[in-house]
């Protein structure tokens, strides 16, 4: 269950548009249906996020996948909804659980369409990142550079988690027996190897970058290039827009739950 | 006795890793299932305790249908050693580590204590006992993974490269305790690439590729063949690519193991000197 969750935000290698267009100009998109999204407690609002991002789900060829991830947050929704009932009415209640779905879509559509790679350079452009990078590790392009392995080891975790699972089963281990004192102490075998082999794997990963020269100077250019092309231009501005309309909304009305 | 029956498996992705398989597994021998990455060995291992069902087909241990026994109830008589130690070490001493198996199966405090003493002494991890298992190094490592399972005493053992990290004198400790093992009537499945250590302990092979069993026979008619070997990706054993260039003294091509080899050299060379004696 919970490895089959990350499926849902694990890049998947296509060729759609949606995948060709630039890193940057998909991350505005988040952001352009994360502010509303945090403005706005409007169930209407809200499924309009919601809508509005299935036609780059289709043409991203990943709304099967969005599903997988959808069923993995219906525990976590079910939890925001009886929270808020408590603390609130029934309106506000949908509305915020929305609010996570609305979220939970853009993060995971961000994630499926934008390779590792892709990323990094990305990151890399960012001033800031730059900056931050060169004060705490002494590199602009280290704090990029480790961002981009922690995704890209998500997916080998997992594989590396089911062989420990099967390891251990076949030891014996029966994950789901005993009760919730017994089945939480039933994980430690699990935990343990994991965690040594992720910490492992970092120090050879560590060792192979130092022997290969990284991090290099000041002045590494990169073999690809991003570039940003009309369709980027046209949704970069049409994210702008809608970033700037629903400040101009939120500080010109008050906009109910319903 | 584990039974395939035309076993095959397709992995969710779509992967098909094994096709119609069929193999018999009864007390007393001894398997190695070679060939190249990728070839299905690994998922073939894994279905023999149950961790994977067939898609098709379907696999007995004495008798009953993985699909309706739990993996650790076929553990109980199905060990598994896996591949990397480092996938199922955790615990804070070698007794410890040992001592899992067992005591998941519930066996009683002073038969887990007596069986962790033996089996670490048969390995030769007995000085290790109160040692953390992640300051052994990779080879030790690994024979402490094996007495976890071994330690279980299991009627068949599968072992995943069991000789990978090991030095010679270690690898031929292991020869003799498997040896050991099938002699004493369990049945015992190795799956490897190392050729020469197949070559020498002369078990039947199981050449697998891409999914398909693609030849079976005693270690020395499938190890010396050129065209089966290339398939599975593997090169001849040194005795048999030696045997092979000697056809015209009268030699057998399909030597693979120092042993024989000893013997029918002898053979020759003193049948030479006989003859070399009556012409002086």
């Amino acid at each position: 269950m919970s490895l089959r969750t990350l499926e849902g935000f694990k890049f998947s290698t296509l060729k759609t548009p949606v995948h060709l267009l630039d890193p940057r100009t998909k991350f505005l998109i988040v952001i352009a249906v994360l502010v509303p999204a945090l403005l706005f407690a409007n169930i209407y609002v809200m499924i309009a996020l919601l809508l509005s991002q299935l036609p780059l789900l289709l043409v991203g060829k990943v709304a099967r996948r969005w599903a997988l991830s959808l069923r993995a947050g219906v525990f976590l929704s079910g939890l925001i909804f009886v929270v808020n009932l408590f603390t609130g009415s029934y309106l506000s209640a949908i509305a915020l659980t929305l609010r996570f779905l609305v979220l939970l879509t853009s993060f995971s559509l961000f994630f499926m369409t934008t390779s590792p790679d892709d990323l990094g350079l990305a990151l890399d452009r960012i001033g800031a990142v730059r900056w931050l990078s060169r004060r705490w590790l002494g590199y602009p392009n280290a704090l990029s550079f480790t961002f981009t392995t922690a995704v890209r080891l998500v997916p080998t975790l997992a594989v590396d988690a089911q062989t420990v699972v099967d390891a251990q089963r076949s030891r014996g281990l029966e994950l789901d027996k005993g009760n919730l004192l017994k089945r939480v102490r039933n994980y430690i075998p699990i935990l343990i190897p994991l965690l040594l082999i992720a910490i492992r794997r970092s120090l050879e990963l560590a060792e192979a970058l130092e022997s290969r020269g990284f991090p290099g100077k000041e002045g590494r250019t990169s073999l690809f290039q991003l570039k940003l092309r009309p369709a980027d231009y046209a949704i970069i501005a049409l994210s702008l827009a809608m970033i700037a309309v629903s400040f101009w909304v939120y500080f010109h009305y008050k906009i109910p739950v319903l | 006795m584990i039974t395939l029956e035309k076993v095959s498996f397709t992995y969710r992705s779509g992967q098909r890793a094994l096709q119609d398989i069929d193999l018999n597994l009864e007390g007393g021998d001894f398997i190695a299932i070679m060939g190249e990455n990728g070839a299905g060995k690994t998922t073939l291992a894994k279905h023999l305790n149950g961790l994977l069902k067939p898609s098709q087909g379907r696999v007995l241990v004495d008798g009953d249908d993985t699909r309706k026994v739990s993996v650790a109830r076929l553990s109980r008589k199905v060990g598994l050693v896996f591949q990397n130690p480092d996938h199922l070490l955790f615990s804070e001493t070698v007794k410890d580590e040992v001592a899992f198996g067992l005591k998941n199966f519930g066996f009683a405090p002073e038969v887990v204590h007596n069986q962790v003493i033996r089996t670490l002494e048969a390995l030769g991890l007995s000085e290790y006992a109160e040692t953390s298992p992640f300051l052994l190094s990779g080879g030790e490592r690994k024979r402490v993974a094996l007495a976890a399972i071994l330690a279980t005493e299991p009627d068949y053992l599968i072992l995943d490269e069991p000789t990978i990290g090991q030095d010679y004198q270690q690898k031929e400790r292991l020869r003799n305790f498997i040896l050991q093992l099938y002699s004493q009537g369990k049945a015992v499945v190795m799956i490897t690439h190392d050729v020469e250590f197949v070559a020498e302990s002369n078990p039947k092979v199981i050449l697998l590729s891409q999914g398909r069993i693609v030849a079976q026979g005693p270690a020395d008619s499938v190890l010396s063949k050129d065209e089966l070997v290339k398939k599975a990706s593997l090169v001849r054993p040194q005795m048999s690519r030696l045997f092979g260039e000697l056809t015209k003294y009268g030699l057998p091509s399909d030597v693979v193991d120092v042993h024989r080899a000893r013997i029918l050299l002898e053979e020759k060379l003193s049948e030479a000197k006989v003859r070399v004696a009556q012409n002086s």
